[in-house]
């Protein structure tokens, strides 16, 4: 048989010109960056049962018991506040949005309203993608700089080109507040016969204490590394000016991580672990092991953030407590790691940004705040005055009362930088197993914050 | 071969004949060499769709750097230089060589002395210890990696037992622990492939004829002579092949990284392609992501070669 070598040649070289062909635009270059939509925020209406039929494209990810309960009655009422408008619901885990979120943003389909997590590598890529619009002019329409104190606020908040976070336009407003504190067994206090500490001295004595009767002084589940970020949270808040915190922990010029003060601070976390005070293996022990011990009756406290409380509520009823950490001096407010749930934005792909605003306002006005306590959850306003008549939970809303309005709530530390979760997961552990020093510790984090404000980004 | 083609294009001018018949009209194509082309070209369109244009894209967006949303400015080799030159990037490849030992090594080791014994004992039930031995390549390796994960854990079967023999001196957070996680998780891999391994084994073994057998043992061959003089040299191709299977899957553990450690603690135990799931959706990294995962098709890739290349060699 005749052989000819050219058509399995053609087949081939065809289809790699195609392919080179269909690849050879630049990676991004054909996502649209809507710069219309953002630029034309300046007419805003407020009157949303004028726009017709809408449908309302809505990915949260309020999928628990209680926050998929809250949203699945905001959401009624809003479709019957405004029968022209249909909302087209798509909830999904914090993970699963996380990962996903990027994608759906830079397709052409782009849902509407979104839950973006506030740090740079969220929130911060899409407003320097130009994904999601400037709330700026909605916020006066409505009032929300009113309704919000600029504390929450600021994480939110970027500058336009997503260079500065904490100032600038709004992105977003979230509904519920979260804060990390201090979980104790009031039996275990009881039998050691302590109180929950006053001050960060007494804290620490009461640790060796629980140590020296053989108790597990602190729970700490740090096998996915980013638990122990809320432990040191209030360990450097005790050590540590707020602001220089802020400013770290945002990612803005000007601060140090090798500073005698932050030194302090990862110095006593390191003494800790040292001391056992943080049980036994902090670093082989899964964070949701680590609660559930504590829930089960073993360790005298639990660092933690409140997201934990209603399952605490439920293990261990009126034997579980929930208090900031304790102040340098006693009587000083209180300072601790925490923020808010993820706030809602506006996609600039969204054909309705108008509906969308009006969305936003109404799960975040006064009524919703009534149905976020309502179905346990922490309302981000006025929460006090939402507290349930006794409980842990009641301690968890009085605590995210009196640190947003007396003290300071301090940012989650890896907001600052893309990686810092995990330069900072990464470091913690090793400070935790006693592999690093404080100080190399510090410069590894330092090193990570440098890169980032000399990139520029 | 030439009796294939000769084969395929007896079947195309077979195909040729039926459509003139229908069209009633000649066709170039009929007599060409092309026909043979035109029924791998659906195949082909597939795999170059799903499989080639990924590759191809791949490398392209390894030359920039982007984060997956604004526009991406290029880079050249800087991605690569960086997996070449960043110690933590390093130290990922060097952990998944040493998962290679866990997952190919190993097994192959216990496969082959599982395999041999079996073999010699004929035992009654062999099926069922085969389904047995088998059974870890079935579970889902998320459900396998959690099960493991309790095993590990501070608290686990593995510290209770170890405390029970009285060992607790031995007994530790293993996955906790910066020389033992790798090991720990290795070890996962071990038991997960051993049973692929030894399957494939025993298969090769069963073809075995017996009278090869009967020579060794009639020429004074004790068991272990017999099992280099014959066994070992018989299931070269079985072992290839289980080695060349197993190097692929250590070399892309994910699953078993995510679920146990997250690659903790420290960076004790991060492996590439957790690498290229964390930097291109988590990070925003995703050119550095891009490059990482060419690097490790490339890797993978040329170790097979080479154990395919020595599998040939001492065959012939």
């Amino acid at each position: 048989m005749k052989r000819q070598p050219s058509p399995i040649a053609k087949v081939v070289s065809l289809a790699a010109v195609s392919t080179l062909a269909l690849s050879a635009c630049t990676p991004g270059s054909n996502i649209e960056s809507s710069q219309e939509t953002s630029a034309g925020g300046a007419e805003v209406t407020t009157d949303i049962a004028s726009l017709g039929e809408i449908t309302l494209s809505v990915w949260d990810q309020e999928v628990r018991g209680g926050q998929n309960k809250q949203i699945t009655r905001l959401n009624a009422a809003f479709e019957e506040k405004y029968p022209n408008v249909t909302i087209d619901r798509n909830s999904q885990s914090f993970d699963d949005l996380g990962t996903t979120l990027r994608l759906a943003l830079s397709g052409k389909d782009a849902p509407d309203v979104v839950q973006a997590n506030n740090g740079r590598s969220d929130m911060g890529a899409f407003v320097k993608a130009n994904q999601i619009i400037s709330l700026e002019p909605y916020a006066e329409a409505y009032g929300w700089k009113d309704r919000y104190p600029e504390s929450i606020l600021q994480y939110s908040t970027y500058s336009a080109d997503g260079k500065t976070f904490g100032e600038g336009n709004l992105y977003g407003l979230p509904q519920v507040g979260e804060v990390v504190g201090i979980f104790y067994s009031k039996s275990k206090l009881d039998k050691l016969g302590l109180e929950p500490p006053k001050t960060w001295a007494e804290f620490e004595d009461a640790l060796a204490t629980a140590k020296k009767a053989g108790e597990v002084p602190i729970n700490l589940g740090n096998l996915e590394q980013w638990p122990a970020l809320h432990v040191f949270g209030p360990v450097q808040g005790a050590h540590v000016p707020v602001d220089v915190i802020t400013t770290l922990a945002l990612g803005n010029e000007g601060v140090s991580w090798t500073t005698p003060e932050n030194r302090q601070a990862a110095k006593q976390l390191g003494r800790w672990a040292a001391k056992g005070y943080l049980g036994k293996a902090p670093n082989g022990t899964a964070y949701n092991d680590a609660w559930n011990q504590f829930a089960s009756g073993e360790g005298v406290f639990l660092v933690a953030g409140s997201w934990l409380a209603a399952g605490l509520d439920s293990e261990m009823g009126s034997n579980v407590g929930f208090m900031a950490p304790p102040p340098v001096e006693a009587g000083d407010p209180p300072v601790t790691t925490g923020g808010t749930g993820l706030p809602f934005a506006i996609t600039s792909g969204s054909d309705h940004p108008d509906a969308a605003a009006a969305y936003i306002d109404f799960i975040t006005s006064d009524e919703a705040m009534q149905v976020l306590a309502d179905t346990g959850n922490v309302p981000v306003l006025d929460t006090a005055s939402y507290a349930p008549e006794s409980g842990v939970l009641k301690d968890v809303f009085e605590v995210y009362g009196e640190v947003t309005t007396e003290g300071s709530i301090l940012p989650y530390l890896d907001y600052a930088t893309p990686t810092m979760a995990e330069t900072l997961g990464a470091g913690l552990q090793g400070l935790i197993a006693g592999r690093l020093t404080a100080k190399e510790f510090l410069q590894k984090a330092q090193a990570d914050y440098e890169e980032f404000i000399n990139s520029g980004s | 071969m030439k009796s294939s083609s000769t084969q395929a294009a007896e079947l195309g001018a077979a195909a040729g004949v039926a459509r003139q018949r229908r069209r009633r009209r000649p066709s170039v194509n009929s007599r060409s060499g092309l026909t043979p082309y035109l029924y791998l070209l659906p195949a082909f369109v597939a795999y170059a769709a799903f499989l080639l244009y990924p590759l191809i894209r791949a490398g392209q967006i390894s030359l920039y750097e982007w984060d997956g949303l604004s526009l991406a400015t290029f880079v050249g080799f800087d991605n690569y230089v960086e997996v070449l030159t960043d110690p933590e990037l390093r130290a990922s490849f060097v952990h998944a060589l040493v998962l290679i030992f866990f997952y190919a090594v190993l097994p192959v080791i216990i496969g082959l002395a599982l395999g041999a014994v079996l073999q010699r004992a004929r035992v009654r039930g062999l099926a069922a210890f085969r389904t047995i031995v088998f059974l870890p390549q079935v579970i889902a390796l998320v459900v396998v990696a959690i099960a493991w994960r309790q095993i590990y854990a501070p608290d686990g079967t593995l510290n209770s037992v170890l405390t029970s023999l009285g060992l607790q001196e031995l007994a530790r957070p293993w996955l906790g622990d910066y020389l033992l996680a790798l090991p720990a998780v290795g070890l996962i891999g071990t038991w997960v492939q051993t049973g692929l391994v030894t399957v494939l084994l025993l298969a090769g073994m069963s073809r075995i004829p017996g009278d090869l057998y009967e020579a060794a043992r009639l020429d004074g061959a004790g068991p272990v002579r017999e099992f280099f003089a014959v066994t070992l040299p018989a299931v070269r191709g079985e072992i290839v092949v289980a080695l060349t299977l197993t190097i692929i899957a250590a070399l892309k553990t994910f699953d078993l990284i995510y679920v146990t450690t997250g690659g903790g603690p420290g960076n004790s135990t991060s492996v590439p392609s957790y690498e290229v799931f964390r930097r291109a959706f988590e990070l925003g990294q995703v050119g550095s992501a891009a490059a990482i995962a060419i690097v490790l098709t490339v890797m993978i890739f040329l170790i097979n070669l080479a154990v395919n290349r020595i599998g040939e060699r001492e065959d012939a």
